[in-house]
């Protein structure tokens, strides 16, 4: 027996059960990720409802062109994750190695750019708790645009480094020749994760970056 | 029979032994008592710090420990007993043991997520018993904001982290749950033949799945806001300290469901083994089941009447609030009419059947009056507020763990109770349970408010009641303790179904073996097929009680 | 999901190609005055566009069950209710101004 071939856990009946078991685990992991990032998402909307204008204010610090190259790196990535899924499917393996290492490249230059941006709002006196310094007329509702920015791009970054390190177990797992089409439920699960992380980040774009840019 | 020894047969308590046979388990029935041992073990940590707290209350007077003490210890009390007693005790304890049983499966989804559940639960608790050795939280378990995040000197951060990792455990308890129910029944074990003990279970689940994580989030706000001065609940910089009350209340009231739902699922296996009928209206409990899980996250509001939120948002949850009391009522009218005219014994885990209806009862409707807003605006932050909910926590949730405990004892460990001192137990804990607590609703009604170490004297007979009943209590809460554990080793030896009770986990022998089946069970009849079974082969071979 | 669906590259392309063109739209439009919210809800529509396109064809959630759909939707339709729940507060609250500053009940919209 390959190592290649369906490994079967001792309480499932058969592969396609555990293949679903996982699927569905997957997606109800997923489902907890929403109501965890969404409490960020609900104390943001809260904020930006009472404080339109301070929000704008302060979201005009931050560096589009920086925002929307992450983004696009971003959904370069979630290709090359999706890609990657592809070749495990067809039983590719140099492909699929490729694919893992252009979405971990991909990955880290989206970190490189995030931890460069917030170099730059620390330069700026722009953290809350560490040295925040702004305009009397917004000061208190800055800081908090501020902090929600930090927490929940904080957080977003953090899931990425998690996501880096789950793409090194497959680069490692497929060199070795773990995954075949009958099996690469792996890295079906780390895309998964890989495309949440994205969509997270496809909401944070638009509601940091772009309030109020045409005033 | 007693101290006799079991015949030599391999299962699950057996098959290995020694410390690492146990802390690195994947079997779902030993993490079960992984979870029985801690929950126990905190238990009488939460029961401490109210014991001090009905010590603190006999006299009007704070004269036995000063007012920032006390408030730990009704802050150390509520942490204690909800995060690391209430919210795991019957999910992980019964639920791990029973799930895969009830449907016909060798284990759960994911066994060695389950043991890491375990083990974050173990970790969450370290890091808030490092908080109570530390000089504990005085903020209240609710950790309402500012006080939280900005003024108290306690130790909140350490508290907030251990209940965020704790969270944790629930999350991932309750996606095993989903998938394995989703996943791994046995053939011809549809979800309408699934015992109602699963289906509270499932329900259960979706509550800790879409719940839990909002909590974490509103406790990790609390942490950095307090760790890095941010402003964002501080209304002097523009902060809401109603979000983190928003954030907070939405996982914690369908919080009372994770504690209630699954002692229902209890109840409704108890109630028609012990009258030896089918229950009542199956799929209404199914359904409500779920309607409860899902109705219970609209409600959140009903615990912010009076902190700011808007009179018609606190009339809309005011209105969904009685409609989540329906799904209960139900279950309720279901449970009677199932012991109409059923064939009713009394042994012990009956006796907290029949207790938890009652007292959920009186415990729902109180709700009803505190989800009225007029009533509520007078008793808000009153003891009536602290009766309820322990009619409903202690009264409800307790005896049915208590009720399920000693009911699948015989499976889990092959030996029966002593049923003469159960039965004396379950009665002193009725009795002391409410001559604890429905003083207290008087107390409320009348005003004295919640949280405070002293009181008006015209208040100390309630109050004196409420702690002799308190001391009544404990004494009913240590003797299934010594009588569980004696029965280990001299309790007469159980066989595979003492109770002639309906379901899988009755058809294999107890205890039952790792792979819980010799061959996978194939599920033909309907759930509680309790008029298949002859009257009178009801009573042969019963247990011999000691 | 039974089976492992065939999604071809070439679809993955298109909705690669989709996604850059939205960032590019809702990057342009903010630069321009709507008028009102609907700047707000362009960049939320917009944003909802590209998660539908990220989950229905990279996550496969087009090719899955319906067991599948019933999670991914309870996800976003519960985080719905938490915003909807809050906000139904937030935005009813009494209106502050300066006459009522003495008397306001928290903070409110203003």
């Amino acid at each position: 027996m390959s190592k290649a071939e369906a490994v079967r856990a001792h309480q499932f009946d058969d592969s396609g059960q555990q293949h679903e078991a996982s699927w569905i685990g997957m997606w109800v992991f997923l489902a907890t990720e929403i109501m965890f990032f969404g409490g960020m998402f609900m104390g943001y909307i809260l904020y930006r409802s009472l404080y339109p204008a301070a929000f704008a204010n302060a979201s005009n610090h931050l560096d589009v062109w920086l925002g929307g190259i992450n983004t696009a790196v971003l959904i370069c990535s979630s290709f090359t994750m999706a890609s990657a899924v592809h070749s495990a499917a067809a039983g590719k393996r140099r492909t699929l190695v490729s694919c893992l290492l252009l979405t971990m490249a991909l990955g880290l230059v989206f970190l490189g750019i995030k931890f460069s941006e917030y170099y730059v709002k620390f330069v700026e006196h722009l953290v809350p708790g560490i040295s925040f310094v702004y305009e009397q007329r917004f000061a208190g509702p800055a800081e908090i645009f501020f902090s929600f920015y930090f927490a929940m791009t904080g957080m977003h970054a953090l899931h990425m480094i998690i996501g880096i390190g789950l793409l090194t177990y497959l680069v490692v797992n497929s060199l070795r020749g773990r995954f075949s089409p009958s099996y690469h439920t792996p890295v079906e699960m780390i895309g998964l994760y890989w495309h949440f992380v994205d969509i997270v980040w496809i909401f944070l774009f638009p509601l940091l970056y772009l309030v109020g840019r045409h005033l | 029979m007693n101290g006799q020894p079991v015949a030599r047969r391999e299962h699950y308590l057996n098959v290995s032994y020694g410390v690492k046979s146990w802390l690195f388990t994947t079997d779902h029935k030993r993490i079960a008592w992984l979870y029985l041992v801690s929950v126990t073990f905190f238990f009488f940590i939460g029961g401490l710090f109210a014991t001090l707290i009905r010590l603190e209350l006999l006299t009007p007077q704070g004269d036995l420990v000063q007012a920032e003490t006390y408030n730990k210890l009704f802050t150390m009390h509520g942490v204690t007993m909800i995060f690391f007693f209430l919210i795991p005790s019957i999910p992980a304890v019964l639920g791990n043991f029973l799930i895969p049983m009830m449907i016909g499966a060798r284990d759960l989804a994911f066994p060695r997520l389950n043991l890491a559940s375990w083990y974050i639960y173990i970790l969450g608790g370290l890091f808030t018993l490092a908080a109570a050795a530390a000089g504990g939280v005085d903020t209240g378990w609710t950790f309402y904001t500012p006080y939280s995040s900005i003024y108290s000197n306690t130790n909140v951060a350490l508290t907030v982290v251990g209940v965020f990792i704790t969270g944790f455990s629930s999350i991932l308890t309750g996606l095993n749950f989903v998938v394995t129910i989703h996943k791994m029944r046995a053939p011809g074990m549809t979800w309408f033949r699934l015992p109602l003990f699963v289906w509270s279970h499932y329900a259960t689940s979706i509550i800790f799945i879409l719940g839990t994580p909002v909590l974490a989030i509103s406790l990790a706000l609390v942490a950095v806001e307090r760790l890095l001065n941010l402003g964002i609940f501080d209304p002097a910089r523009g902060g809401d300290p109603l979000l983190f009350q928003h954030l907070f209340w939405f996982y914690s009231h369908p919080a009372v469901y994770i504690m209630i739902l699954p002692g229902m699922g209890v109840i409704s296996e108890l109630i028609p083994c012990f009258s030896r009928k089918r229950v009542f209206g199956y799929e209404f409990v199914a359904f409500s089941s779920v309607a409860i899980a899902v109705i219970g996250f609209l409600v959140w509001g009903h615990h912010m009447f009076v902190s700011g939120q808007s009179v018609y948002a606190g009339m809309v949850f005011s209105l969904l609030s009685f409609l989540v009391a329906i799904p209960s009522a139900i279950k309720v009218f279901n449970w009677t009419a199932t012991l109409y005219k059923g064939s009713i014994s009394y042994d012990a885990p009956m006796l907290y059947a029949l207790g938890f209806i009652g007292l959920f009862t009186i415990g729902g409707l109180t709700g009803l009056f505190l989800a009225t807003l007029g009533i509520d605006i007078h008793v808000h932050d009153t003891y009536f507020v602290i009766a309820h909910f322990h009619y409903i926590m202690v009264g409800s949730a307790v005896m049915a763990y208590l009720g399920g405990i000693h009911f699948w004892w015989p499976k889990m460990t092959g030996r029966m109770y002593s049923e003469g001192w159960a039965r004396l137990a379950a009665l002193i804990i009725f009795i002391g349970f409410n001559l604890t607590f429905f003083p207290q609703f008087v107390l409320g009604y009348l005003g004295m408010p919640r949280r405070y170490h002293v009181y008006p004297p015209e208040f100390q007979v309630l109050n004196v009641m409420s702690s002799a009943g308190a001391s009544i209590l404990a004494v009913g809460y240590v003797l299934p303790l010594v009588y569980m554990i004696w029965s280990l080793r001299y309790g007469a030896v159980a066989g595979k179904n003492p109770w002639r009770a309906t379901g899988l986990e009755w058809e294999t022998p107890s205890p039952p073996p790792t792979d819980n089946f010799e061959v996978t069970p194939l599920v033909t009849e309907e759930a509680y097929a309790y008029d298949a079974i002859e009257p009178e082969a009801a009573y042969a071979g019963r247990p011999a009680h000691v | 999901m039974k089976a492992e669906p065939h999604v071809s590259l070439r679809v993955y392309v298109l909705v690669f190609a989709a996604l850059i063109a939205l960032t590019l739209l809702t990057t342009g439009v903010a630069f321009i005055d709507l008028g009102g919210n609907l700047n707000s809800i362009a960049a939320v529509a917009i944003a909802v566009c590209k998660a539908l396109l990220v989950i229905l064809y990279f996550m496969h959630v087009r090719y899955s069950d319906r067991l599948t759909w019933v999670f991914v939707g309870a996800g976003f339709f519960w985080l719905l209710l938490l915003i909807g729940g809050t906000m139904n507060d937030v935005l009813t609250r009494p209106v502050r101004s300066p006459d009522t500053a003495s008397t306001s009940t928290g903070v409110s919209p203003r």
